[in-house]
């Protein structure tokens, strides 16, 4: 059987670390091929080795038969390899078609030819089942849509096989089911696809084989038809893992936070939350639940401070916090694991201990009268690296040099070791893998049963409902259900999240 | 890892200064110059004396507190390029108050110094402002108001405080920072105390940025505002503290030509340079105290080297200013160099 990718005993290292040590990745054609791992398992350098931009130190490269030397990142394309990025590399003021054909534009007189383009990415879309508008802009169409731009993109480009780079990460519910189809549909056209993601349920559903991959070591490859979700989470994680996050009954008490008819507009001066209604209160979990984009950002940033308040109030305890600043609002005692790691949760070229004080640094013991303690800053910070399991070489490493991951285990130390009434939690998970994802909800739930109140809001409907204690359907800036986990499916809760009324499932 | 990127700091402004000269050397011969001689007189012209040694130093203290000034702002996320302007409010405020205020030395020097400062915090904060509140790009504001800043000076000195020779008059002894002492030990150079306060201002930025609470917050903002705003950081108000802060080095600059190496402001025909240099030298200093401090050394010598280099070699001036432009290009293109070196170990290797 000759493969279309084989790469044997690949070897790369970084000063300091083994990124890849003897890593073997064979790809069949026509199969999906998963490759499976933690963050920061090696994955990312595996493929940067694969397009040339890493020369490995040792082992062999073949793709389709041939034995690739050169590490010319544009061998890759030539090849007929293609990458589908989990952050999309478009061009926001351009159409679909300009965005395609981007480097490899058609010219007739000296002329981009755009109808020809256009052209040919319909048929291209056509035979592919990539439904997408030649014509629309990229800042018009939704992430579902952008994500088959870019799909169109290497396959405009001739690529037969395609790496898909956690795609899931970015979709809706609904868009993960197109997904899989175009995914299967690609595979019967010839194509081969490798499917970078930790997400098992879509490899038991969509892929053939699965290699995985755990610290940098290659621990094996398997048939996916006989394994099953427990078994290749502890490949990769090298442990049993706990699917089923266990935890008690919650035993709610007073009310925490308090919102009334909360009326937030977005950049666009449109209501983007329309007189909500909602109530946390100590010892429960509320999940919001929704669809990208019905006002749970603006939410969010209005309990928090960063937005401003239009209309109604929200109380924290007995305190009004309705447009009070940030700061005010944390010192009344609200923790917030933000939804965006990156832009809001760390100052990326601080140091991992500076992080650590983010919100703190001006407070005894971390400085007096004006001038900052570093001793009792990186004291602070190596107590909740040890405790929260933070893998980085020491607390004056920069947070960017940290894999996902433990850049979300460091906010998550930091935000729960302040110690709050009131704990925001905004996909506290994504991204992460099964591992990461287990140590984060049982500390959520840790924090419920101390007695805190704690607002979930995640696109994974999985999580919502395993997590939460209530669950708060959001649709177009109203809370429009309230609905227990233990009674819903993800398909009524996906109906509501729609807009549908409840009951409509069981009316079927 | 950390170590060897900290090697690179150190390495790639030397190996661009190498680069610079050797090309330089390179243009000279082009030209009919002897490189050798021309660069043995520079150096003489640098180190050779004590008088070289004393101007250096002095050519050195407006460029340390100017290149502060582009460092500080860096360091925080802001582009200061008004580094000009403020100096030149600050160079005026500082005759002002020398020329009109009576007071004994021990009050009158801080008291004049302290007023540059201030003009060159408030000259600064404007752009500052406009940044916080209306999201005008620094880089064109501060600009724009290098402008106002010569034309505005020279206009109050023209009616205000104008003495024989389009110029103000001297600023009282007890403002002034020429020292007899530190003359006579240089061979009459024009050497004056202001050395130490922009070495004290070093100490304060360095200070200021890393150990403070303030610098904390001014250089989280710098970093991420998103995440400063998040965290209950007033980012406007920093901004703005920023530019005021920047602003007063650069003010604090212009006191050191005020109440020490002239004593009096001129009516400017145009810009000085010293605040334009400080960008240079910042860059050159890796916007680092001690780099500034180090970087401005290298300016004021390869200035005042210049002079020397001139009456002995015959070699014009101009040329050290191509020198100088070529090293700081090849600081600018740090990428160039890490690419040399990295041919350089490579070939060491294979």
């Amino acid at each position: 059987m000759e493969y279309v990718i084989d790469m044997r005993n690949i070897r790369k290292e970084f000063p300091g670390i083994v990124a890849n040590d003897n890593i073997t990745l064979q790809v069949k054609k026509g199969e999906i091929h998963a490759l499976l791992g933690e963050n920061g398992a090696g994955k990312s350098t595996l493929m940067n080795v694969l397009f040339g931009l890493y020369e490995p130190e040792q082992g062999e490269i073949f793709v389709k038969g041939n034995k690739v030397v050169n590490n010319d990142p544009n061998i890759a394309n030539s090849l007929g390899i293609g990458m589908v990025h989990q952050h999309f590399m478009l061009v926001d003021k351009f159409t679909v078609t300009e965005n395609i054909i981007l480097g490899k534009e058609p010219t007739k007189g000296g002329k981009v030819d755009l109808q020809t383009a256009a052209k040919e990415v319909q048929a291209l879309s056509d035979q592919y089942g990539l439904r997408v508008d030649p014509y629309a802009k990229i800042e018009d169409i939704s992430v579902g849509m952008q994500q088959r731009v870019e799909i169109l993109k290497t396959l405009y480009r001739g690529a037969d096989i395609l790496i898909f780079d956690e795609p899931t990460a970015v979709l809706t519910p609904q868009e993960i089911v197109e997904l899989i189809q175009i995914m299967k549909k690609l595979v019967n056209e010839g194509k081969s696809i490798i499917l970078i993601t930790h997400k098992l349920k879509e490899i038991m559903e969509v892929c053939d084989r699965c290699t995985v991959i755990r610290r940098g070591r290659g621990v094996g490859t398997v048939d996916v038809s006989d394994s099953n979700p427990d078994s290749l989470a502890a490949m990769m994680v090298g442990r049993e893992v706990n699917f089923k996050v266990e935890k008690g009954d919650a035993a709610p008490k007073e009310a925490v936070l308090k919102i009334k008819d909360l009326v937030v507009h977005d950049s666009r001066k449109v209501p983007a939350v329309n007189g909500l209604n909602l109530t946390v209160h100590a010892g429960e979990i509320v999940g919001i639940a929704g669809v990208d984009g019905n006002g749970q950002s603006e939410l969010l940033e209005a309990i928090t401070g960063l937005h401003k308040v239009h209309e109604g109030s929200i109380h924290l305890r007995d305190k009004e916090i309705t447009n009070k600043s940030p700061r005010s609002v944390t010192e009344n005692g609200l923790s917030h694991i933000p939804q965006d790691r990156h832009k809001h949760g760390l100052v990326l070229d601080f140091s991992v201990g500076e992080n650590m004080v983010l919100q703190t640094y001006y407070q005894k013991p971390y400085s007096k009268s004006g001038i900052l303690n570093f001793k009792p800053i990186f004291d602070k910070a190596k107590k909740l690296i040890e405790e929260y399991d933070v893998r980085t070489p020491d607390a004056y490493t920069p947070a960017r040099a940290l894999s996902g991951g433990n850049q979300q285990k460091a906010i998550i130390a930091r935000e729960v070791d302040r110690d709050p009434d009131f704990l925001i939690a905004a996909q506290p998970t994504r991204g992460l893998d099964v591992g990461a994802i287990e140590f984060i909800h049982s500390k959520l739930i840790e924090q419920r049963d101390n007695g805190k109140a704690v607002l979930l809001v995640s696109f994974e409907l999985e999580e919502i409902i395993n997590v939460s204690d209530r669950i708060a359907v959001m649709y177009e800036g109203k809370i429009v259900a309230i609905v227990n986990p233990k009674e819903t499916t993800e398909q009524e809760l996906g109906l509501l999240m729609a807009g549908g009324k409840r009951g409509a499932v069981h009316a079927e | 890892m950390q170590n060897n990127k900290n090697k690179m700091k150190f390495l790639v402004p030397l190996i661009s200064v190498f680069l610079g000269l050797l090309i330089g050397g390179i243009i000279m011969l082009i030209s009919g110059y002897p490189p050798i001689e021309a660069y043995a007189a520079l150096f003489e012209g640098i180190f050779g004396e004590s008088y070289y040694r004393g101007e250096t130093i002095r050519q050195m203290s407006p460029l340390i507190l100017s290149g502060l000034a582009v460092a500080f702002a860096f360091r925080t996320g802001l582009f200061n390029i008004g580094v000009e302007g403020q100096l030149l409010v600050g160079w005026l405020a500082a005759v002002y108050v020398g020329i009109f205020v009576d007071a004994p030395a021990i009050i009158h020097i801080p008291l004049a110094v302290l007023a540059a400062g201030v003009a060159g915090a408030l000259w600064g904060s404007v752009p500052g402002i406009l940044k916080a509140r209306f999201k005008v790009h620094e880089v064109i504001t501060t600009i724009m108001m290098n402008y106002i800043a010569l034309y505005s000076t020279n206009e109050i000195i023209r009616n205000f405080m104008l003495a024989p020779g389009e110029r103000t008059e001297n600023v009282k002894e007890s403002a002034s920072l020429a020292s007899p002492f530190l003359q006579e030990l240089t061979d009459n150079s024009t050497l004056h105390f202001g050395i130490i306060i922009a070495i004290v201002a070093a100490v304060i930025m360095w200070f200021l940025l890393w150990r403070t609470t303030l610098g904390y917050e001014l250089r989280a903002v710098g970093f991420n505002q998103h995440a400063s705003q998040y965290a209950g950081i007033n980012v406007s108000k920093n901004i703005v503290l920023s530019m005021a802060i920047s602003g007063a080095f650069a003010g604090i600059a212009g006191s050191m030509e005020g109440l020490g190496t002239y004593q009096y402001m001129t009516i400017n025909a145009g810009f000085t340079g010293v605040g334009f240099d400080g960008i240079a030298v910042a860059l050159l200093g890796a916007n680092s105290a001690i780099g500034v401090i180090l970087g401005a050394a290298l300016f004021g010598g390869l200035k005042i080297g210049a002079l020397n280099m001139q009456a002995m070699a015959g070699v014009p001036t101009e040329l050290v200013g191509i020198v100088i432009a070529l090293i700081i290009f090849f600081v600018a293109c740090s990428y160039l160099v890490h690419w040399l070196m990295n041919r350089v170990n490579r070939g060491g290797k294979i």
